[in-house]
């Protein structure tokens, strides 16, 4: 898996794709075979400083109940007034949220709050699955360019969909998940002319 | 001294009759319910009348008392596992829990010598502190297991942030704690005023003075905040630490059973 740019992970509901993602901050551990963090078996790593250097964000917003400042606090303590504004305006949202109340915010805007207080850890990576399943097309359509952006400023982005529109809007890299079995990895460029049979049959039929 | 006798006995049987005819008259299907329940209730109770007039005899052994005080716990924390079975391990903790609290409040009681520790303290006393916990130690068990369910995501989300366990469970411990104590606390504050428990009740019944009484009750009901204090945090950090792995993941919870 490249480490960096967007890599889209798409596949059949129930192939896999978030498991997969699950395994690479060990929020689940595989049954079998390892997954490696920049060479190293992350089964080896201390998980709670793993998960501060793979961030995730999940498929339905999950503010915690209080302030927007509070949902920072929980990923960064000691976090300044100046550093919440900052990962508040990479996300697209004003300073003034942070007073505001996480679990009245909308769908959108909870789930950028929830990929700010990732970011508030300074993560080298960001797991994304299926962040827009639960927002408007307008929010989508944000969500999708602050995945590019992030991986413009260097941090990678691994983004689970089943959605292929979007896998074609915003891939620098696919994996395709089927049944389990990662059936596919390369360059989107490379994605139509490299693909075996039963991919190529998973992503016309997808569509 | 008040004594009902057998025939007092019998005649509160009345009251058992008002309920079955109640039952028969609204057509509820409880009458053999009902009589079970009485017949049980009266059976259970002249048992442990007749275990504690031979307990109570001059000259026996304390031990045979703290035995007694062993199966009352071993049979509350049988029934908390099967009033919470969606609760992991819950048989265990039950027993840390309530053995926890007896060492603490037994300790207190007799330690500090409010009462003196003897055959008609020790039962009794253990007796009030491990049947009036069992409640709260059902429900905080449930509750927490519940919370944990519902808000996985938000318990995960916590977890990625790189919290460790302790710290990603602790709103969902808390809430649970204060469902648990919460009535209790109320009981306290109600004490007297809406319901003259059972303890104060019995003694004055039996023809202790009130005030003697009183001061009976109060040193009850701070024991059972106590006691009530201890179970439930017991089981709390046991649940959490049964839940999650050492790595700081939270493993998967089965629903509760359906119809309960």
């Amino acid at each position: 898996m490249p480490s960096e740019g967007v890599t889209v992970v798409v596949g059949p509901s129930g192939s896999g794709k978030s498991t997969l993602l699950r395994c690479c901050n060990r929020l689940e551990v595989p049954t079998d075979g390892r997954v490696l963090f920049r060479g190293d078996d992350v089964a080896g790593l201390d998980p709670l400083r793993l998960r501060r250097r793979v961030g995730m964000v999940f498929q339905r917003p999950t503010p915690f109940p209080s302030t927007v400042r509070d949902n920072f606090r929980v990923a960064e303590p000691s976090i300044t007034e100046l550093a919440a504004s900052r990962v508040l305006e990479q996300v697209g949202l004003e300073p003034g949220f942070l007073d505001r109340f996480a679990t009245e915010l909308s769908g959108g805007e909870a789930q950028r709050i929830c990929l700010a207080r990732t970011l508030a850890t300074g993560p080298e990576v960001v797991l994304m699955d299926e962040v827009t399943s639960s927002v408007d097309p307008v929010q989508r359509a944000g969500l999708e360019d602050l995945a590019r952006s992030l991986s413009s400023r260097g941090v990678a982005v691994l983004w689970v969909t089943h959605d292929l529109a979007q896998m074609r809007r915003i891939a620098d890299h696919v994996l395709v998940v089927i049944d389990g079995r990662i059936a596919h990895a390369s360059s989107i460029v490379a994605l139509e002319a490299d693909a075996t049979p039963s991919v190529r049959s998973f992503l016309t039929e997808a569509i | 001294m008040n004594d009902i006798g057998w025939s007092g006995l019998a005649l509160s049987l009345l009251f058992v009759l008002v309920a079955i005819v109640l039952s028969l008259w609204k057509r509820l299907g409880l009458e053999r319910s009902i009589a079970w329940a009485a017949a049980r209730a009266a059976a259970q109770l002249i048992a442990i009348g007749l275990l504690l007039r031979v307990l109570l005899e001059p000259g026996v052994s304390i031990l045979w008392a703290w035995l007694w005080v062993a199966v009352m716990i071993v049979i509350a924390s049988l029934t908390v596992r099967s009033r919470a079975p969606e609760v992991p391990g819950l048989l265990r903790l039950a027993l840390l829990a309530f053995g926890c609290s007896a060492a603490l409040t037994l300790g207190v009681l007799f330690g500090l010598g409010v009462f003196e520790l003897n055959v008609r303290t020790l039962i009794p006393l253990a007796g009030l502190m491990v049947g009036n916990s069992l409640a709260a130690t059902v429900l905080v068990g449930r509750r927490l297991v519940e919370e944990l369910r519902d808000k996985r995501d938000e318990v995960e989300a916590r977890l990625a942030l790189g919290q460790p366990a302790h710290e990603a469970a602790q709103p969902y411990v808390r809430a649970a704690l204060r469902t648990a104590l919460i009535p209790q606390i109320e009981t306290t504050k109600a004490v007297g005023l809406v319901v003259l428990p059972g303890a104060m009740t019995g003694l004055i019944l039996a023809g202790v003075s009130p005030l003697d009484a009183v001061l009976v009750q109060a040193s009850v009901m701070y024991l059972v905040l106590g006691s009530v204090a201890t179970t439930t945090t017991v089981v709390a950090l046991g649940v959490q630490r049964r839940l999650f792995t050492p790595d700081h993941r939270l493993l998967p919870i089965r629903s509760a059973p359906s119809g309960r």
